[in-house]
């Protein structure tokens, strides 16, 4: 395991990455779970939007978009990108 | 037939849930309201062989653990906590694309011991991305009945149909029983892996177009474009249509006051009930053309990825992207404004986003101030073709849109301050818009507005004309009847109530003239107009708005007007915050199940009015 380990929010920079776990047991926590965040899924930074804030991710065939403060509860790690 | 059996439809947003129930019932469904709560019930119903079937579309949902109302409605009803517990089966509508999201989910339902039966949406779109779904083996491992259907095309709905005679049939005992959405998820993988054929791959249509949608630059400039279109289309196309439904509804009156005797009962026929039948159809058109509009953009998949452009400048207000739609459309008026509100998830926003929505400058605000403007701001040139006129309007209409965040900020972190709900947002690949599913929306909305809103409009518009029209004057055959009308309302009871609102109002430079006026634009706002020109004694002769602009404006010969210029510029900022509108108030009642917000909005919209116009009097005499 990496120090400071990546996040979601940390995306952009690794464009591919695969989910480790979801930080916390509260709704958001659950929430993130259902929408799919679980372990080993493969999630791909699509875009961020044009003036800031939220960013677009794809995972599971569907795409999702998601504020820099759920997509800190994340934990992943980059994979080689494509 | 024999007896009826109750299946509910569950599935996440933008599943397809909507279209096939639509598919499934006609265009028959009733719309109500849950106990308590402001989500659409929605019960529709056919018959299959010697059954009649009934279907409840519950609200687009991703868990059985609620985080938001809509959610909240879904979980309670499957748990038979709303008082339905002859729930005969649950219909789960999943679309194909994206299968592995949707089965922990229809996991949790089965584990709930509700026969249930999968229908998988969209297999058209699934076959064109290549992608191959082993239906009988997805049958096989689930242990429940699967159906493969195109809602907008009606493939597969003859064969869902038939299940629907031997709900007992759909077993859920085959699946295990699992806690955790983890390992749920774990168990959805690995059947995923076993039906799968062939993965689907990502719409390559979909990506071509974000590509200009949400490019960085264009993005701006596409989402710039879509909300011109809001605005034209009620300015430019809803307009007519409300101008002619008003000029019918004035024809009509007319013919029927001429036709019938003169008399009070005619009176309150023609200036009571017909008028108040008009102001609730003459928001017929811009709801239609609004949520027409409102449900293309969000069945085409652009809705989602206009909340997701503006959701950073929301956020600031703390709202979020889909309150942005709301807030656009109140411009035009906040009846569908408020109604569009139904896209937002979070209860405390959309709260929040209704609270503050009537602060933005709606059309019928325009008439009021281009009157009030043009008698009293002068029509100096300040720079090039820009007027002192042109930018007092356009300082009206910015203070309603900075209001309207303001006031959001500050309930968003006082009132409805609170953990609020994460934002997530999925975006559906672009899709043709089915134009059935969307008439159907669309019907639904004026079906509730006409009912449950119109009959308050109604009521409200009848105590207004009873107010203005009573105690009866005796016409003096010696007087215009110019005079003759004057006289009526000066000794009304709207009269008598405007001059006890004096001790209110006369701090902010309000006079009982100014009051009344105040009381009948409640009603409509266009009635403000009218009002005031019968208490100013203004002829129709003197050319309707230009002659009373003159006539509260002129001087009398001790130099003094009627209207006084810092009486005026009180009033105009008074029109900008107080809510003086009846089908307002009745919306808000329709949208919130109670009177406990529209009368909060009364209050406290009015205290922000007289806060505003106080100071703006008392600068505009200094």
């Amino acid at each position: 395991m990496p120090e400071h380990p990546k996040t979601l929010a940390d995306l952009s920079e690794i464009v591919v990455a695969k989910v480790l776990t979801v930080l916390g047991d509260d709704p958001v926590a659950e929430r993130l779970r259902e929408m799919g965040f679980t372990p080993d899924t493969t999630v791909y930074f699509e875009r961020q939007a044009p003036l800031g804030g939220p960013m677009i991710v794809s995972l599971r065939n569907y795409q999702l978009s998601l504020r820099p403060n759920e997509a800190k509860r994340v934990l992943i790690q980059g994979l080689s990108s494509l | 037939m024999t007896n009826t059996l109750n299946f509910a439809l569950v599935g996440s947003p933008n599943s397809g849930k909507t279209t096939l129930f639509n598919a499934l019932t006609g265009m028959r469904a009733k719309t109500g309201n849950y106990p308590g709560v402001t989500v659409d019930r929605r019960v529709g119903g056919l018959v299959v062989g010697d059954k009649n079937i009934q279907i409840t579309d519950l609200p687009g949902s991703y868990s059985l653990r609620a985080i938001s109302e809509e959610e909240h409605i879904t979980a309670s009803y499957l748990r038979g906590e709303l008082g339905d517990n002859n729930l005969s089966g649950v219909v789960f509508v999943a679309d194909s694309t994206s299968l592995s999201r949707s089965l922990p989910f229809l996991l949790s339902i089965l584990n709930l011991n509700i026969p249930t039966i999968l229908v998988c949406t969209m297999i058209d779109e699934c076959k064109a991305r290549g992608g191959d779904i082993d239906f009988f083996k997805l049958k096989a491992e689930l242990g429940i009945p699967v159906v493969g259907v195109v809602g907008n095309q009606g493939l597969g709905v003859t064969d869902l149909k038939q299940f629907f005679l031997e709900p007992q049939e759909w077993k859920t005992t085959s699946v295990p029983v699992l806690d955790s959405t983890e390992e749920r998820f774990v168990w959805a993988d690995k059947i995923i892996n076993k039906v799968l054929r062939h993965p689907i791959s990502e719409s390559n249509l979909t990506r071509q177009i974000d590509r200009v949608l949400l490019h960085p630059v264009l993005g701006i400039l596409v989402f710039a474009a879509f909300i011109t279109v809001f605005f034209q289309s009620i300015f430019t196309w809803a307009a007519p249509a409300m101008d002619l439904f008003s000029e019918w509804v004035n024809q009509f009156a007319n013919f029927c006051s001429a036709a019938l005797p003169a008399g009070i009962l005619t009176d309150l026929l023609c200036n009571g009930i017909i008028q108040g039948v008009g102001a609730v159809l003459v928001f017929v058109p811009q709801i239609a053309v609004l949520f027409t509009l409102i449900f293309f953009f969000e069945a085409s998949g652009y809705m989602a990825r206009a909340a997701f452009v503006i959701d950073r400048l929301m956020g600031w207000a703390g709202l979020e992207g889909r309150c942005f739609i709301s807030l656009l459309s109140s411009y035009a008026c906040a009846v569908p404004g408020i109604m569009a509100t139904r896209a937002i998830p979070s209860p405390r926003d959309r709260l929040a986003t209704i609270l503050v929505a009537p602060f933005a400058t709606c059309s019928a605000r325009l008439p009021v101030y281009a009157i009030l403007i043009s008698a009293f701001v002068p029509n100096t040139t300040v720079w090039g073709p820009f007027t002192l006129q042109g930018f007092t309007l356009m300082g009206l209409y910015l203070l309603g849109g900075f209001s309207a965040i303001l006031f959001a900020a500050i309930f968003k972190r006082g009132l409805l301050r609170g953990a609020s709900l994460p934002f997530f947002l999925e975006l559906p690949p672009y899709r043709f818009p089915s134009f059935k599913t969307i008439a159907a929306q669309v019907t639904d909305r004026l079906k509730v507005f006409v009912r449950d809103a119109g009959s308050i409009i109604l009521i409200g518009s009848v105590v207004l004309w009873f107010l203005l029209s009573f105690p009866q004057h005796q016409h003096d055959g010696s007087l215009s009847d110019l005079q003759n009308r004057q006289h009526q309302i000066e000794q009304s009871y709207a009269a008598d109530f405007g001059r006890a609102l004096e001790p209110a109002f006369s701090p902010l430079g309000f006079d009982w003239k100014i009051n009344i006026g105040i009381i009948g634009s409640f009603a409509a706002r266009e009635l403000m107009i009218s009002t005031m020109a019968q208490v100013y004694a203004v002829h129709e002769d003197d050319g309707g708005f230009n002659g009373f602009a003159a006539v509260i404006s002129k001087s009398d010969e001790n130099g003094k007007r009627p209207i006084s210029f810092a009486s005026a510029m009180s009033l105009l900022v008074f029109f900008v915050y107080a809510l003086l509108c009846l089908s307002t108030v009745a919306v808000v009642k329709r949208e919130t199940n109670g009177w406990r917000w529209p009368i909060f909005m009364l209050g406290y919209m009015f205290a922000v009015a007289w806060v505003a116009s106080f100071i703006t009097y008392r600068l505009a005499l200094a």
